[in-house]
């Protein structure tokens, strides 16, 4: 039976809510020999646009999906199988292929979140994929683990994955014991010991990638390699009016020009993004704990913990990730740790990892998994 | 954590919440504890809809049936505000303000201004507002404007359950007399809501959707009419943008007007009376404000000037529908 050699692309899920996605375009044609990661297809969901890349590799033999359609998450777009497959045995796969309702998901890996009490608090997380090395993300300032929406699942198909929320962030716990770098550091350390992962490699992003370097610091046999992605403890510069302004904003008008500094494109900044911030801000507990950090990490826009030179002497493998355009920390930043490999990537700002997914995820797996 | 919670369950999990947090905190008002008859907590119906379910067998004697005597305790929880509590006071519907409106008018409403801004009145008056509730002429009525008109007083009317918890929060916290309205054919809708506490503040609308070519303003329940508008319009070629008011008073005219310069077209909805309504409130100043952006006369989609009818099919017609509000659109487009 042929169909065993049939490869479905589907319409993805990014993030727990998305239920469907319009299809804006195909990036490839019928007929093309397509490599895992390639970009195959834009997506734009209510919250967010961005390229799909190639979960399989494979002949596009057929695309299913319509440009400017709608489609549910998870129904067929395209069809992948090798030139021996006869047209006959695929239009009958397209035929009977259905779109797996909520409950069939539920048992399949969707992206669920998960919590666990710690004694930094409640932490969220998810956790995605079973084999390979562990990697855990950690977001920055005033993000939640929703920021790795794109990356989560391509690091997973070669790696155990964890994403968690902060204190202070997310829905996590909104009570920070000590609102510095040494209590993220340590809320990290818990959460390893929480999940049972003895050494990890650790992916950080701005704050967070201050956050993980500071646990390899601290405790050098817990992590195994160091990602930064346009880090926080590089130099001292950062940008004060983007700090100050995200933790002041307190309506739609005055967070969304504070936003626009996030990205490169900033059609990104889309209106559901910045309600869900607003939504998260407005959570009791939250303006307090944003105001101790930046109070603590970012004084008067000067990043009081410059670790470069211990990320140096730790001599743990370490990449740097940054996208030229980041209007948030300079990305002059990414030369300071001589021993690193250093990865600019053009037209990206801060959220690097949201804009450039495919070529970041692809960076991180060949620097986690070799 | 945020889940699927009706506006009815969100309002009563903002008042727990909130009265798990400050002792302060009390809550008064006709049959709010156990309903008319009931031996008592366990059988407590929670107010004539069931919104204040369950918190009296947590929160006991902070909860309190009051007497058929809207006057007298409207007038105690005013009273117990200015003297260091934070009372939430449950006046069933809203119509039946008429008794107590020198507590909430000349006495509430004035106090921060009378005693030199030294007086602080942090009582929220929770109401039913609407129509569509074959309740009858004294029932039914959107008398928002009226309390709208009052300088002193903050006027809220929620049209989702998210919306909802978080200005209950906040005006439970605000240290002026809030008058929350509730529409009584919203408590059953649902929407995502955190299981945290959270305060949304006052002033500040809601863009529902967002478009290019008309502005519709409403809130409450009219918002629902307006998207179901938006989507009929949609299929015509007609981009609508939705504002959601949220708050009457304070009003967020910074968000209208950057919408209709954007748009050039608006028109108002308000399931109130047109005479003195919001939609013409709204109308004025942005024909004030922003006279040059408009491409059309502001058009106004209203209840008639008419008490509600008791007769279902009249009640049906006598709220704006999304039909009406399509047609008035179709309307300033072709002005």
């Amino acid at each position: 039976m042929s169909e065993s050699k049939i490869t479905p692309v589907l319409m993805p899920k990014w993030g727990l809510s998305m239920k469907q996605g319009v299809l804006v375009d195909w990036l490839v044609d019928e007929g093309a020999e397509i490599g895992v990661g390639d970009e195959i297809m834009e997506v734009e969901t209510d919250k967010i646009a961005s390229a799909v890349e190639a979960a399989d590799a494979g002949l596009l033999r057929r695309r299913v999906g319509e440009a400017g359609e709608t489609y549910p998450v998870r129904a067929l777009l395209g069809v992948l199988a090798p030139s021996e497959v006869s047209d006959d045995d695929i239009d009958a796969f397209i035929a009977a292929y259905e779109v797996p309702t909520d409950e069939d998901e539920d048992e399949a890996s969707s992206p669920t979140y998960e919590f666990t009490d710690t004694a930094a608090g409640r932490l969220r997380y998810a956790r995605r994929g079973d084999e390979g090395p562990a990697v855990v993300l950690v977001h920055g300032f005033g993000g939640d683990l929703d920021n790795w929406l794109f990356n989560i699942d391509a690091l997973a198909q070669r790696a155990r994955v964890y994403a968690l929320d902060l204190p202070g962030h997310g829905q996590s716990t909104k009570t920070l014991s000590e609102p510095n770098l040494d209590g993220l550091a340590a809320a990290l350390r818990e959460f390893l010991a929480a999940v049972e992962v003895d050494s990890a490699h650790l992916v950080g992003h701005s704050m967070g990638a201050a956050v993980a370097a500071k646990l390899a610091c601290d405790n050098p046999d817990m992590v195994q390699s160091l990602t930064l992605i346009s880090p926080a403890g590089l130099g001292q510069d950062i940008n004060a009016a983007y700090i100050d302004g995200f933790v002041s904003a307190a309506s739609r008008r005055e967070l969304k020009p504070v936003l626009l500094h996030l990205f490169a494109d900033t059609d990104l900044v889309t209106r559901s993004l910045v309600d869900d911030l607003l939504k998260y801000k407005r959570i009791d507990g939250v303006h307090d704990a944003l105001q101790q950090l930046a109070a603590n990490l970012f004084a008067e826009g000067t990043q009081q913990d410059v670790l470069a030179p211990k990320i140096e002497a730790l001599g743990k493998d370490t990449l740097v990730i940054w996208g030229t355009a980041d209007q948030v920390i300079p990305a002059a930043h990414a030369h300071s740790i001589g021993s690193a490999k250093v990865e600019l990537i053009d037209s990206a700002g801060h959220m690097v990892q949201m804009e450039q997914a495919g070529r970041v995820n692809e960076l991180i797996l060949d620097h986690v998994c070799g | 954590m945020a889940r699927n919670l009706s506006m009815k369950d969100a309002i009563n999990e903002a008042l727990d919440q909130e009265m798990a947090k400050d002792p302060t905190v009390i809550v008064m008002g006709e049959d709010i504890v156990g309903g008319s008859g009931s031996p008592g907590e366990d059988d407590a119906w929670g107010g004539v809809l069931g919104v204040t379910k369950g918190l009296h067998a947590k929160h006991g004697d902070r909860l309190m049936d009051t007497p058929l005597s809207e006057s007298a305790y409207i007038g105690a929880a005013i009273g117990a505000s200015t003297c260091g509590l934070r009372p939430v006071a449950e006046l069933m519907f809203l119509d039946f303000m008429g008794v107590c409106f020198d507590q909430i008018f000349n006495q509430a409403a004035k106090f921060r201004y009378m005693f030199g801004g030294k007086a602080e009145t942090p009582v929220t008056i929770r109401a039913m507002v609407g129509a569509g509730f074959r309740a009858a002429a004294q029932h039914s009525q959107m008398l928002t404007p009226i309390f709208t008109h009052i300088p002193g007083l903050k006027v809220v009317c929620a049209s989702n359950a998210y919306d909802a918890k978080g200005l209950l929060i906040q005006s439970i916290r605000d240290n002026d007399p809030v008058i929350f309205c509730e529409h009584k054919n919203l408590y059953a809708h649902e929407s995502d809501v955190p299981e945290e506490s959270y305060t949304i503040p006052f002033g500040e609308a809601n863009i529902v959707r967002e478009g290019s070519d008309v502005t519709i303003v409403g809130y409450g329940l009219m918002v629902h009419r307006a998207s179901e508008a938006a989507q009929m319009l949609a299929k015509e070629g007609i981009d609508c943008e939705i504002v959601d008011l949220r708050t009457l008073s304070p009003i967020d005219t910074d968000s209208v007007i950057e919408s209709v310069e954007n748009t050039g077209r608006l028109v108002c909805v308000d399931e109130a009376n047109p005479r003195c309504s919001i939609a013409a409130d709204v109308a004025a100043t942005v024909s004030q404000e922003a006279f040059g952006s408009l491409k059309a006369a502001p058009r106004l989609v209203t209840a008639p000037h008419t008490p509600v009818p008791f007769s279902p099919a009249l009640e049906d017609l006598y709220i704006p529908s999304a039909d009406s509000i399509a047609d008035a659109v179709r309307k300033t487009m072709a002005a």
